[in-house]
This record gives structure tokens, C-alpha cells and sequence, in this order.
């Protein structure tokens, strides 16, 4: 018998509360039992960077956590990057100009990254954008449209900051 | 559903984890879950019970005792944590450079100095400092606490002075070494693997130039990480220069190193020299190094 246990956390800004059996990690919770299947699994492992989400404003691993560990902790997904009406994350539409993605597996981990790294390191090196990225696997675009993007989405973002 | 079952437990004070760990039979400690959770995943282990150790209060700070001299680091401290601690950077200058190489930023918002020093991988980054820096580890079970120093903590390959009913308390570091310069380097195929080789090194260099101490350790090339008491011997009176290193670097390389499918002894030894004489270089230079 699996061992059952009662949690409640915000994903994407929403109350969840549910039953998660103990041995499920976050990506498949998120993914299995909320449905959020933006969330992608690549290695389970902890090698491919794919499943990525913010915990509490981290970037982590969403195959290395159990979900019972999630437990009154605020999720950020994929799903939740955009605005409510649907204006795109800067990181997103750099991304669709730019070219950051071909079959789209690595590029939620790359946007969920790559935004908690641009909230940390406003005006990034192309050189700390590629650390940054390091642990994200992509097979298709040979990183460089990954790089330009993330570099179109720092200066675009620096700019609004200053705006406001 | 990628692990196999297990029961789950998630203490809030180190008494009750202690009391856990001293009930059970086939109990493993949760922390950062770098390590652990990939293992679990793939069932290479499948323990019946799993306690989380993230909720327990205490473990987590990093604190200057000055009244014992020493820099006190809670086993659930985070790499990212580490990397950026001013009392840390100022006790073990070579932190910051050293975790930058543990995995990747996102593994380092959840992995832990104690969950690296437990799981003990003989490449991993962690270990090695510590050992450098003479750590000494707060062991304790729900009887008995002690201490253990770094020089004693890897028994064997993966194997820690840890019984299954004791838990990694804390790591205290000295809190003013004297070192007068360090280095850190290590030899990986791709930023973020574990290195196949990595070397520290701490000197202590008088004003005329002589070496008055040294520590070198090198990490990935025998079954634990390991210090050179040889090489360490053969620095001291020595002035801090080329020659003296190439001397240190020479007795390096006769470390019993490991062999495996991917790297041969020789291999390793090769890298053993050349990785501790960088370091040294590094180490003479000062401790201001990125
Ligand atoms: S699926 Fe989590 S790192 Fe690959
Ligand atoms: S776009 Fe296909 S893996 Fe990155």
C-alpha cells in the first residue's frame, strides 16, 4: 500500500490542495495529478534540466523533489510564466523571434532557467547566459538562437525596469 | 511513478530525527536530494522508510563561534548558500570557485554541504575542501554525540564514518586558518560532470617567501578524496616557487589511483601532478582569486 499524505501549495499562483501518494515526485504530481503537462520529464535523473519549475523563486529540478515536499511552497510552471491575459514572458517572445526552440522539449526548463537566473543577474554575459544554461540539455538548436534570445530577453527586460 | 515505495518522514526538531533514525532498520536521510532522489529514481536503492530532514530547525545556519575558534556550518546549509557567505569566503577563500563546479545552479539552489559529505563521491567538490581545511563533523545519534575530523571521515569508496542511527549534525571549519594563500582547479570533460581529477592546496608563505605550511589534497583520482602528507612535507622550508612545486607535483603522481573504463591509473596520476602543481600556483599567488 502506498503511503498517502494531504498537502496544499500555490502552482501558478492558485491554491491546490490534494492527496499525493509519497513516492511521486513534483514533476510527475504536476504533470499526473494537476494535469500541467508543460512541465517536461527528460531523464528523471536530474541530467537534462527539462523539468524544471520555481520553488519558492528557485530554479530546481522538479524530478528531484517529492511532491509531498512541495507542501506550502509557491510552484511555478511553465504554464504560469505568461501574463494572466496571455501576454507572453519577455523570455518567450525573445524565444519565438529569435528562434530559441525547434521541437520545444528543453524549452521550458530553458524559460523557467533562464528566468530565475535574469531576476538574480539582470545584465548577463554571453558567457554567464551559456553557465546559466549549462545544465539544460537541448538536442535541436545548438544553443546559439538559445543564447541570442536569452540576451534579446535581459536587454528588453532591463529596459521596462527602467521605465517604470 | 519512478520510485519504488517507501514510508515517509518528515521531522521538525533533530531529536525526533534522531529518534527515527535509531527505530528503523532501512531508514536512508533525505536532504538536498541531488544524489539520493536520481538513486531513488532509478531504484539503484529502494529504502522502506525515507526521512526528510528539510523541515528540521537547526540545521541550517552558518555561524562565527569566536570563543572556540571555529566557523560553524549546519549539515542542511545550501550550495548556493555556501557560495555566498561572507564568513565562509573569509575562513575557506576557495569556496566560491570550488561549489561553482558542484552541478549546476539549479541543483545547487537544493544540495547541501551534508548530503555532499554523506554521500562522499570521490570526485565530489565538498569533501575535498573540507578535508583541506582540516573540517571536523558533529556525528550524533539519539545517544551519543561526537566528532569526527575530516581526516577520518572516508573509510572506503562512498563509505562515510556515519552508522545508519547517527545523522551529520554540523561542520566546523577553523575560523582563522592563517593561510596565507590558496588555489583550486580541477580537470572535467564538460562543466558540470564530476571532475576526473581536482587538486587544493593551502599555503602558508612568510614574508621572505618560505613556505611555512602546506596542504594539498586532490580529489577523483583514489577510491576517497585524499591529502599528500609527502607532497606537504617536501613544501615546507621551501621558498614558494616553481621548482619546490614540481617537486610537490612529482610525489603527487605516485598516488595509488583508481582505474576504470574510462580512465586509466596512469591517466589519473598524470592529472594528479599537473592539477596540484596549478593549484600551488594559484596558491602563491594569494588568496584573492576569482
Ligand atoms: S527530467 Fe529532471 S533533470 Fe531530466
Ligand atoms: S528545442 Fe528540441 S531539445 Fe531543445
Amino acid at each position: 500500500m502506498d503511503d498517502i499524505r494531504h498537502i496544499a501549495l500555490t502552482v501558478n499562483g492558485q491554491p491546490v490542495e490534494c492527496d499525493t501518494p509519497v513516492r511521486l515526485h513534483l514533476g510527475d504530481f504536476l504533470r499526473g495529478i494537476l494535469g500541467l503537462t508543460g512541465t517536461h520529464l527528460g531523464c528523471e535523473h536530474g541530467a537534462c534540466g527539462a523539468c524544471t519549475v520555481l520553488v519558492d523563486g528557485e530554479a530546481v529540478r522538479s524530478c528531484l523533489m517529492l511532491a509531498v515536499q512541495a507542501n506550502g511552497r509557491q510552484i511555478t510552471t511553465i504554464e504560469g510564466l505568461a501574463d494572466p491575459d496571455g501576454t507572453l514572458h519577455p523570455l518567450q517572445q525573445a524565444f519565438a523571434e529569435k528562434h530559441g526552440l525547434q521541437c520545444g522539449y528543453c524549452t521550458p526548463g530553458m524559460l523557467t532557467s533562464l528566468a530565475a537566473f535574469l531576476r538574480d543577474t539582470p545584465d548577463p554575459t554571453e558567457t554567464q547566459v551559456r553557465d546559466a544554461i549549462s545544465g539544460n540539455l537541448c538536442r535541436c538548436t545548438g544553443y546559439q538562437p538559445i543564447v541570442e534570445a536569452a540576451l534579446l530577453a535581459a536587454a528588453r527586460m532591463r529596459q521596462t525596469e527602467g521605465v517604470r | 511513478m519512478k520510485s519504488a515505495g517507501f514510508r515517509y518522514h518528515d521531522p521538525q526538531r533533530i531529536d525526533d530525527l534522531l529518534s527515527l533514525l535509531g527505530r528503523f532498520e532501512d531508514a536512508k536521510i533525505l536532504a538536498g536530494g541531488q544524489s539520493l532522489m536520481p538513486m531513488m529514481n532509478m531504484r539503484f536503492v529502494q529504502p522502506e522508510h525515507v526521512i526528510d530532514i528539510n523541515g528540521v530547525q537547526g540545521l541550517d545556519g552558518i555561524h562565527a563561534d569566536a570563543a572556540a575558534g571555529k566557523l560553524r556550518i549546519g549539515a542542511m546549509v545550501r550550495q548556493k548558500t555556501l557560495m555566498q557567505s561572507a564568513a565562509l569566503r573569509a575562513a575557506c577563500p576557495m569556496v566560491p570557485q570550488a561549489v561553482a563546479h558542484v552541478g549546476h545552479f539549479q541543483t545547487r539552489a537544493r544540495g547541501t554541504i551534508g548530503g555532499s559529505l554523506c554521500h562522499l563521491d570521490p570526485a565530489a567538490e565538498l569533501p575535498l575542501v573540507m578535508l583541506l581545511h582540516d573540517a571536523v563533523l558533529t556525528v550524533q545519534s539519539a545517544t551519543e554525540v561526537h566528532q569526527v575530523d575530516m581526516a577520518d571521515w572516508a573509510l572506503a569508496y562512498m563509505l562515510p564514518a556515519i552508522s545508519p542511527d547517527e545523522a551529520l549534525i554540523e561542520v566546523a571549519l577553523p575560523l582563522a586558518p592563517g593561510w596565507t594563500g590558496s588555489g583550486f582547479v580541477e580537470f572535467a570533460r564538460r562543466h558540470g560532470d564530476f571532475a576526473i581529477a581536482s587538486a587544493g592546496c593551502l599555503l602558508d608563505v612568510d614574508d621572505r617567501n618560505i613556505i611555512r605550511r602546506a596542504a594539498i589534497a586532490v580529489g577523483g583520482v583514489a577510491q576517497v578524496p585524499t591529502r599528500l602528507p609527502e607532497a606537504e612535507a617536501l613544501l615546507v622550508g621551501q621558498p614558494a616557487s616553481a621548482p619546490a612545486f614540481a617537486a610537490a607535483s612529482d610525489a603527487a603522481r605516485k598516488i595509488d589511483a583508481l582505474s576504470d573504463a574510462y580512465y586509466t591509473a596512469a591517466y589519473r596520476q598524470r592529472l594528479a601532478g599537473v592539477l596540484v602543481e596549478r593549484a600551488l600556483g594559484q596558491a602563491s599567488k594569494g588568496t584573492d582569486h576569482g
